[in-house]
């Protein structure tokens, strides 16, 4: 008995010695840790900063290039800002009237939202609130897919299925129109809308499901009047990022909507959208560095506001319907 | 307003849609004319695979507080959740034996759950206000089963409210967000939503556990004065509030009924040694 307490003693004084040599080591091994510490906030400052540079420059060259296109001679911020004229490719008769272009976006993009906000809420609710588990499993991948497809791929979907099929159900719509393009842009956002709004709708807490359904409601009822206005704050961010992506897709109307701007509403005409415009200048098709060429600066200037507009407003309606739940 | 002519005018608005025995025909004769609420009989449930309730035979009093009591996961929510068909809202839980509701059979497929849950409401663990107003609240039930106008609508509101204790604390603002009530105050408010569908049985599942002592004791008087007009079946894990508030205790362990009488004798002198190792505090 005695022999064990001793032994055990003993054992215990060397482990204390032995545990006292690691604490001190481990006091030197937090000084590499604060090191390490350091060089990795470095690092995440470098990264925030350079984001902050690349879109500062972005934001300056866009800025630089649209004062230089103002300078020239036959630019007047009237006729930008005032006319629906948009022919910078006219030698003499050129006019640059922004809104010919602004028009075309809008079309393309009505048409668009048109498509893709009601269906894509509506696929969100019943794959949110509705669809069996195996039904959701299924549906899920199959929009990601949809999602994850070129836009070049819808570009040429547009021009060579969406167009016949269109010219074959009305003969008035011209080889390039408005239509074909937005729909086209229709089926790439819809994805878009539809997942972000089903994540807005499973973010609502299951609690308050089973509230209304504890007070005697319907599915239907729990769904129109707890969850989609509980949801409500995710669902319009859904809808105006879906907006920006219709206003700023190019490769779909650059192949199917033609490059003609004209302020029009029919959805049957040729039409030129802003982004088109400008894949038609990069692309190549004037060789001079004039005022053509540096229209496409200004374009892409206006773009850039209403884009950083929309975000703006996404962000003012997110903070104003958010719900808190707890 | 006075509080007088509240206490009755609401419940006449009421009377159309839960009719008294006496203006009614047979179909509700049958429940009025037993003195048990909600009666199961070898009643087993499951979660996909995994038996949550064991052959439960037990037997609801009307009109009177059961306090349904047992460690965590011995199925007493599971029971209750069956009681309105709250369970429907699980994918794998499916339940077989005899649960009747009167004359319903809870368990039929066939059962209108919409009607079920109008008169069988529920109280959740978990405060669960919509994030709507105080008022909108409240009118949500009516609004979905009754045709009430506007002045009918908000008495209605006024006397659950009332009818809840919170009126007090609420009435100067009805319609701010339910969302900025403390804790007590939204769990109050939950009550009053749920008697606001004139209900004849309220489930409460643990609705104190998430409160602090003065507003548990708030509801507890609140269970107390609510027992004329309801059935309450409360599921608590708070020893002294079962013994407090109830009039009968069922004990539940491993998804069965261990025993059920009285909440004095469960309290004093239980049958099973079980029973008493739990109330007493030994496990659990």
């Amino acid at each position: 008995m005695n022999r064990d307490v001793a032994e055990s003693k003993a054992s215990s004084t060397t482990l204390d010695a032995r545990a006292s040599e690691l604490l001190s080591r481990g006091r030197k091994d937090l000084a590499i840790t604060r090191i390490k510490e350091i060089v990795i906030y470095v690092a995440l400052i470098a990264c925030g900063f350079f984001s902050l540079l690349i879109t500062v420059s972005i934001i300056g060259v866009l800025l630089t290039e649209t004062l230089r296109f103002f300078r020239f001679d036959e630019v007047t911020l009237s006729n930008f800002l005032g006319s629906a004229e948009w022919t910078p490719l006219l030698g003499e008769t050129k006019s640059f009237g922004i809104w010919g272009l602004i028009s075309g976006t809008l079309l393309v993009t009505g048409i668009a939202m048109a498509f893709a906000l009601p269906l894509g809420l509506v696929t969100a609710i019943y794959l949110s609130e509705y669809a069996p588990r195996k039904v959701r499993d299924l549906l899920k991948p199959i929009l990601e897919v949809l999602a994850g497809i070129p836009t070049v791929v819808y570009g040429f979907f547009a021009l060579m299925t969406i167009t016949p099929f269109l010219q074959w159900l009305h003969g008035g719509f011209n080889v390039y129109n408005a239509m074909s393009a937005g729909l086209a842009v229709g089926i790439l956002c819809f994805p878009t809308v539809c997942s972000l709004a089903e994540d807005a709708l499973q973010s609502v807490p299951k609690s308050l499901r089973d509230g209304a359904l504890g007070l005697g409601g319907t599915r239907f009822d729990a769904t129109i009047k707890v969850i989609l206005p509980a949801a409500l704050s995710g669902i319009i961010s859904a809808f105006l990022l879906a907006v920006a992506r219709a206003i700023g897709e190019t490769m779909i109307v650059a192949l199917a909507a033609g490059s003609r701007p004209q302020a029009t509403i029919d959805p049957r005409d040729e039409i030129q959208t802003m982004t088109g415009f400008m894949v038609q200048m990069a692309g190549g098709d004037v060789s001079n560095f004039g005022t053509e060429y540096f229209s496409m600066y200004a374009v892409a200037f206006t773009l850039f506001l209403i884009t950083l507009s929309l975000t703006m407003l996404g962000n003012v309606v997110r903070r104003r319907y958010r719900e808190t739940y707890e | 307003m006075t509080t007088k002519t509240l206490e009755t005018k609401p419940k006449r608005i009421m009377n159309q849609v839960a009719p008294t025995p006496s203006a009614e025909n047979d179909s509700t004769d049958a429940l009025d004319s037993t003195q048990y609420a909600i009666e199961a009989e070898k009643l087993n449930g499951w979660y996909g695979d995994f038996q949550a309730l064991h052959e439960i035979s037990l037997k609801i009093p009307k009109n009177q507080v059961t306090a349904f009591i047992g460690p965590s996961g011995c199925g007493k929510s599971t029971l209750l959740r069956w009681f309105n068909r709250m369970n429907d809202t699980i994918f794998s839980a499916r339940a077989s034996g005899d649960l009747r509701l009167g004359d319903i059979d809870l368990l039929a497929p066939s059962t209108d759950v919409v009607d079920l849950r109008r008169r069988v409401g529920i109280v959740f663990q978990k405060a669960n206000p919509f994030p709507k107003s105080i008022f909108e609240n409240v009118a949500f039930g009516p609004r979905l089963h009754m045709q009430l106008n506007k002045s009918e609508l908000s008495d209605l509101v006024e006397w659950s409210l009332r009818k809840a204790a919170v009126w007090k604390e609420v009435k100067d603002r009805l319609n701010a967000p339910a969302l900025g009530l403390s804790g007590g105050q939204q769990q109050r408010l939950c009550i009053a939503r749920a008697i606001a569908t004139g209900p004849e049985v309220l489930l409460m599942d643990e609705p104190c556990s998430a409160l602090d002592p003065a507003s548990t004791l708030a509801i507890e008087d609140l269970m107390d004065e609510l027992r004329d007009q309801y059935t309450i079946v409360i599921v608590t894990h708070n020893m002294q509030q079962a013994s407090r508030c109830s009039d009968k205790t069922a004990f539940f362990f491993e998804g069965r009924v261990v025993e059920f009488d009285t909440t004095e004798t469960i309290f004093t002198k239980p049958s099973s040694q079980k029973t008493e190792d739990y109330v007493r505090g030994r496990f659990g």
